[in-house]
This record gives C-alpha cells, sequence and structure tokens, in this order.
C-alpha cells in the first residue's frame, strides 16, 4: 500500500515548561511506494519514532494528513488502519506462548470476519514458517533468544496481513552477528510478503544496507529521501554527508578564491563556485596518496582492519574530527616525507557545502 | 575450609536464628504441646492426661463453632470484596491523569488512621443510642427505612458492620500494591494490543490481569490470612464481650479462653490456634496450588 505523509506536524507541550513546545515532526511530505522497504534514520530525538506513531496511529498529528492508497487514515484510531507493529522491545505477552502471542491479533477479529480455531492456527503456522520459529510455538517468550522474539513480534505484526508494516528500532536490542542476519531476514519477509514496511533507526549502517529508500531525519525536520546510495553519493547537505557512511566523512574549513577551492593553505582543485568560504566534505576512500598530492597532512599512523588499509592524519583545518581517517587501495604508494604525507582528492567524493545553511554547492 | 565457612554462616545466622527460635519455634511447640495435655494448669504447671478431648471439647463448644461461622461468614465476603474493589479503583485511579495524586493520598489516608479511632468513628455511624439512631439510620429513614440496631441489634446487621469496616480498612494496602503493579505494567503491551484491534475488556483480561496477577495473588493469600486473625477490628465495633454479642472470633475465642471472663484454659486455647492454623495451612495451600496455573511471575 502506498503511504503519503501530506504536511504531516506533531506538536507536544513540553514536559518540563508547560508553556513550551515541542514540534517533534515539522511539516513532513514524502510519498513512499507500494510494497517498498523505507528506513527512517536520524539521531536519537530526531522525531523518527514520533513519525512511525503518528502513521500507526498511537499518536495524533496537530496539523497535515496521511493517506494509506487513497485512504486518508488522519483521524482512524489505530486498530482500523490495518498496521503491523513491532516495538523496540517486542511486547511480546510474557505469558502466553509463541502460538498464542501470535494468534492474539487474531483472536480480535468479531463477526463475519471471526475465523476458526482451525484457521488461526493454520494462518499462525503459516506467518511462523515465514519467519521460521514454527519450531518453537509452545515455547514462552522467556525461552527464546532475543532474534527469535524479535521474529516472533514480527510474526505477530503478520499475521492478520496489514496493509503496512513498522518497525520501531527493530535491530538494536541485538548483538553484532544477530543484527546482521536478522537484517537479512527482515528484507527476506519483506520481499516475500510485499507489505510496504517502515523501520525506524539511527543506525545509517543498518538502514542503508536493507532499505530501498532512505528518509533521513533531525530535529523534526526531514533531511533527504532516496535510494541509499544515491544519498550517500548526493548528499543535501552537511548534515546528511556526516551522517551517512562510517568512517565519518572529512569535514575542512576551506574556501573558494577565483574558483579554486583552498583546503587552509592547499589549493586542492578547480571549482566553478562563487567566491566564500565553506564546508569542504572528503569521504574516507576520496583520498589519492601522491607524492606531488595538494592537500598536506601530518602523518600518523596506518590501520588495517580486515579489508580496509587506513591511513590516519592531521590537518589544522580538519573539523570534524582530531584525525583524518582515509581509506586507500592497498598498492597506492605511500609517501611519508618527513612526517608528511601528501593527497590529492577525488572530485566525485568531495563535497562543497555553504557555510551560512550548510547546504551543498 | 568449607567447614570452617559453614561455621562463619551459622555464627551470622544466629541472631535470627536465636530470635526465631525462641518467639517463634519454641512457642509454636508448646502450644502443640499445650493442646495435647489436658487440663494444663499455668499456676501449677500440671495436667491430668494427654490425648485429644481439648480438640473434642473445642470443637463442640457453641461459642467456637460461632467464632469458626464468623470468622469463616467475614472471610468468605471481605476477601473477594475487597480485593475487587479495591482493583476498580486502582483501575481508575490508573486510567485518570489529573488529581491522581491527590485520589492516591485519600485512598490511602485509612491505612495511617488508627484502628480504634476508626471503630469510634464507625460506631458514631452506625450505633442507636437514646439520643440519636446515627448517622447511617438518619439515612435510612429518609429513604422510608426504619432504624436498624447495627451494633446491638440483628446478626445480620453486625456482620454487615463488621464486614464493610473490614472491607473499608484493608482497602488503602490492597489500592497502593495495586496501583503500583498496574503502573508497572508497560504501556508498549498496551499499545501494540490496540493496534491489533483488541477491546478494553480482552485487554484487562488477557494482558492486565495475568501480568498483575503476583500482586493480586499475594493480596488474596494475606488478605485470607488476615481475615481468618481478624479480632480488635471486631473489638473496636462490638467491644470485649464478644461471645455476648454473638460476634466472636476464632482469635477472640483463643484470647478468651486465655485471658477472658471464662479464662484460664490454655489447652483449649491451644487447641482452639491449632485448628486455626490448620485452617489457614489448608487455605493457603489450595491458593498456592491455585495460583501455579493462573499466576505468572516474569
Amino acid at each position: 500500500m502506498k503511504i503519503v505523509l501530506d504536511h504531516l506536524t506533531k506538536q507536544f507541550i513540553s514536559r518540563h515548561n508547560k508553556n513550551e513546545i515541542v514540534t517533534a515532526v515539522n511539516d513532513f511530505s514524502f510519498e513512499i511506494p507500494d510494497g517498498k522497504l523505507i528506513g527512517l534514520l536520524g539521531p536519537s530525538g530526531c522525531g523518527k519514532s514520533t513519525t512511525l506513531n503518528l502513521i500507526c496511529g498511537l499518536e495524533q498529528a496537530t496539523e497535515g494528513k496521511i493517506y494509506f492508497g487513497d485512504l486518508d487514515v488522519t483521524n482512524l484510531p489505530p486498530e482500523n488502519r490495518g498496521v503491523g507493529m513491532v516495538f523496540q522491545n517486542y511486547a511480546l505477552y510474557p505469558h502466553l506462548t509463541v502460538r498464542e502471542n501470535i494468534v492474539f491479533p487474531l483472536e480480535n477479529f468479531k463477526g463475519e470476519n471471526r475465523l476458526s480455531r482451525q484457521e488461526m492456527d493454520d494462518k499462525a503456522l503459516e506467518v511462523a514458517k515465514l519467519v521460521q520459529i514454527d519450531q518453537l510455538m509452545e515455547r514462552r517468550p522467556s525461552e527464546l533468544s532475543g532474534g527469535q522474539q524479535q521474529r516472533v513480534a514480527i510474526a505477530r505484526a503478520l499475521v492478520k496481513t496489514p496493509g503496512v508494516l513498522l518497525l520501531d528500532e527493530p535491530l538494536s536490542n541485538l548483538d553484532a552477528r544477530l543484527r546482521l542476519q536478522t537484517r537479512e531476514q527482515i528484507r527476506r519477509i519483506q520481499k516475500e510478503t510485499g507489505i510496504t514496511t517502515i523501520f525506524v533507526t539511527h543506525d545509517q549502517e543498518e538502514a542503508m544496507s536493507i532499505s530501498d529508500y532512505i528518509v533521513l531525519m533531525k530535529d523534526g525536520l526531514m533531511q533527504q529521501m532516496g535510494k541509499p546510495q544515491e544519498v550517500y553519493d548526493n548528499p543535501d547537505n552537511l548534515f546528511v554527508a556526516k551522517f551517512l557512511g562510517t568512517p565519518a566523512i572529512n569535514v575542512f574549513e576551506g574556501k573558494v578564491v577565483d574558483h579554486k577551492l583552498y583546503i587552509g593553505e592547499d589549493y586542492v582543485m578547480d571549482k566553478d563556485i562563487d567566491d566564500q568560504e565553506v564546508y569542504v566534505g572528503v569521504r574516507p576512500e576520496g583520498f589519492i596518496p601522491s607524492k606531488d598530492g595538494k592537500l598536506i597532512c601530518k602523518y600518523d599512523r596506518m590501520e588495517t582492519t580486515g579489508r580496509d588499509t587506513s591511513v590516519i592524519c592531521h590537518n589544522d583545518y580538519c573539523i570534524s574530527d582530531e584525525d583524518i581517517r582515509t581509506i586507500i587501495d592497498d598498492d597506492d604508494p605511500i609517501e611519508n616525507d618527513n612526517g608528511i604525507i601528501r593527497f590529492n582528492l577525488k572530485p566525485h567524493k568531495t563535497y562543497i557545502f555553504s557555510k551560512e545553511d550548510e547546504k551543498v554547492l | 575450609m568449607n567447614n570452617k565457612n559453614n561455621l562463619k554462616g551459622w555464627l551470622y545466622l544466629l541472631p535470627a536464628l536465636i530470635f526465631i527460635g525462641v518467639f517463634m519455634v519454641y512457642p509454636l511447640i508448646d502450644v502443640l504441646i499445650y493442646s495435647f495435655e489436658e487440663s494444663y494448669n499455668f499456676a501449677s504447671q500440671t495436667y491430668e492426661g494427654v490425648g485429644l478431648y481439648n480438640y473434642s471439647y473445642v470443637l463442640h463448644d457453641t461459642y467456637f463453632l460461632q467464632a469458626l461461622k464468623n470468622t469463616f461468614i467475614l472471610v468468605i465476603i471481605t476477601v473477594p470484596l475487597s480485593t475487587g474493589i479495591a482493583l476498580l479503583i486502582s483501575l481508575a485511579l490508573n486510567s485518570i491523569d489529573k488529581l491522581k495524586d491527590l485520589f492516591q493520598t485519600i485512598f490511602f489516608l485509612p491505612y495511617v488512621t488508627n484502628t480504634l479511632a476508626v471503630g469510634l468513628v464507625f460506631m458514631i455511624l452506625f450505633k442507636k443510642t437514646a439520643y440519636s439512631d446515627g448517622l447511617v439510620n438518619l439515612l435510612l429513614n429518609t429513604v422510608g427505612l426504619s432504624s436498624i440496631d447495627f451494633i446491638e441489634g440483628p446478626y445480620w446487621a453486625k456482620m454487615f458492620v463488621l464486614c464493610f469496616y473490614t472491607i473499608w480498612i484493608v482497602l488503602p494496602f490492597k489500592i497502593l500494591i495495586l496501583t503500583s503493579a498496574l503502573a508497572s505494567v508497560n504501556k508498549d503491551y498496551y499499545n501494540v494490543a490496540r493496534i491489533d484491534g483488541t477491546s478494553k475488556f480482552r485487554m484487562f483480561y488477557k494482558i492486565t490481569l495475568p501480568m498483575i496477577s503476583p500482586s493480586l495473588f499475594y493480596l488474596i493469600i494475606t488478605g485470607f490470612i488476615g481475615a481468618f486473625k481478624a479480632y480488635s477490628d471486631v473489638v473496636a465495633l462490638f467491644g470485649i464481650d464478644l461471645n455476648a454479642a454473638g460476634m466472636n472470633t476464632i482469635v477472640g475465642y483463643v484470647y478468651d479462653m486465655l485471658y477472658g471472663n471464662s479464662g484460664g484454659y490454655p489447652s483449649f486455647a491451644s487447641a482452639a490456634a491449632l485448628i486455626l492454623f490448620a485452617i489457614v495451612l489448608t487455605i493457603t495451600v489450595i491458593n498456592l496450588l491455585v495460583s501455579r496455573k493462573n499466576v505468572h511471575y516474569q
């Protein structure tokens, strides 16, 4: 089902100061195509969970509209929206078995929608097979691992075949290895069911790896929406550039004079931009060590983690971190000349942001 | 090494063990012995024989049978009613936002009020004197009913006052326990249930009740035990000659056998006390067995 958010705004009265109004979601407009997996991404407190709650109906929008397909659901209570939701803590009923948990939503059906006991059990088994927990049906949640609990929660959300599946930080309670497995599972389940799925996360790698589209948020404002790689390659602003990618982008103070881009005193490349002070963002993979490189840095050390070789170095004009982190090709020659290392920058990995509004130039 | 540690362990336990031994285990054994010693006399420390006569006497004593009946009626009426009412009030308290603290304080006030002072208030409400029929009777009169002497009148009226009083006095503690139990249920359970279209009643029955079942079970067990041990409340309402008032309880009977007008019968008192113990033990075991299936500890 297609989901449209139309100028959606949610304001709260501050818990600490009754006169203060907090805008958790500010004028949100985007359209989620049918059957896609969307990652809602942002730092904690940016309003992504509120957005999810608005979509499922647990929160009422202050302004704006929400459409599922052509249906305006803005004022529908959650039970009439046909959404399935998985909470961060899974919220599995601890006193019920896995089967009872999964069947629970079906038992709420009334009148002619009501299924027979046999149909309910069949449906429960069907989704349990989909999420691969059909061996565990008679266990209690406390007897399951975190990943299994997570899948039970997904099964419970899917059993009534919702039009929309919402996942709130689905992987944050799992350890690193399980997280990798589970996100592939979520991807597979979403593909198999074709249900439009929105999941919230603060982990950019998670969002990038499985989403069809990512939506980046900051302070209640949408920053950018697009396919993960496109957003990574073409960030709209400094925040998006900094938020996506590990290691993070390196940001320098720079200036453009006569269409020449300078970092500090180093003239690094030509840029067809009006003269001004700018921020220069360079992805770690955008550095090429070279004897006649234009950016001059103080060499610190080499680090090899797995398949990546990094050179850590310093530059007085780097403001994102004390260290500049670069990822280089193994066969790039490292010229370490009395503690000085020189780089050329790849133009398509270098982004220029306005100093005024941090928008890309 | 191990022995040494064991010794140390026992040493640390000693203070508690001494107190439990002297003030609980020894008296318990003593009572058990008294209950089999016929016509035991405190002063001379002598008895005439050993056997079950004390139990037989107590179980045929009309006063004891009355006390037994009173206690059972009190238990059967007040434990379910007080727990149920406390649950309803707690649910209401839990569902309001404004003035929640105020209402919680008001509902808790009876807990910090002196039993005898409350007894006095109930006298004023219910007692019929030469000068006044009491507040409750005044209310009854306004709706066209005739006055009833609740304190010295018919048995059911006295039992009503006793049950009313008992329920009122145990409510605050139960409300306190249940409101905190309700507040500790994670809101996400209700959110996920709401999204799945669960009715309010089903949420209560399938989520709330199982989630607070440990607290509920605790209240039911302690409620049973407390009600079986009722005594001071009865005295506060009906005075110390409870046999004459027909409102004695088992504990009251034990007390009377030891110290009352008819006092000086430690053997009978012991037998009655052990009968009470057996009853409470049986009820508690039944409770535990029922709870195995229905109480969900996390």
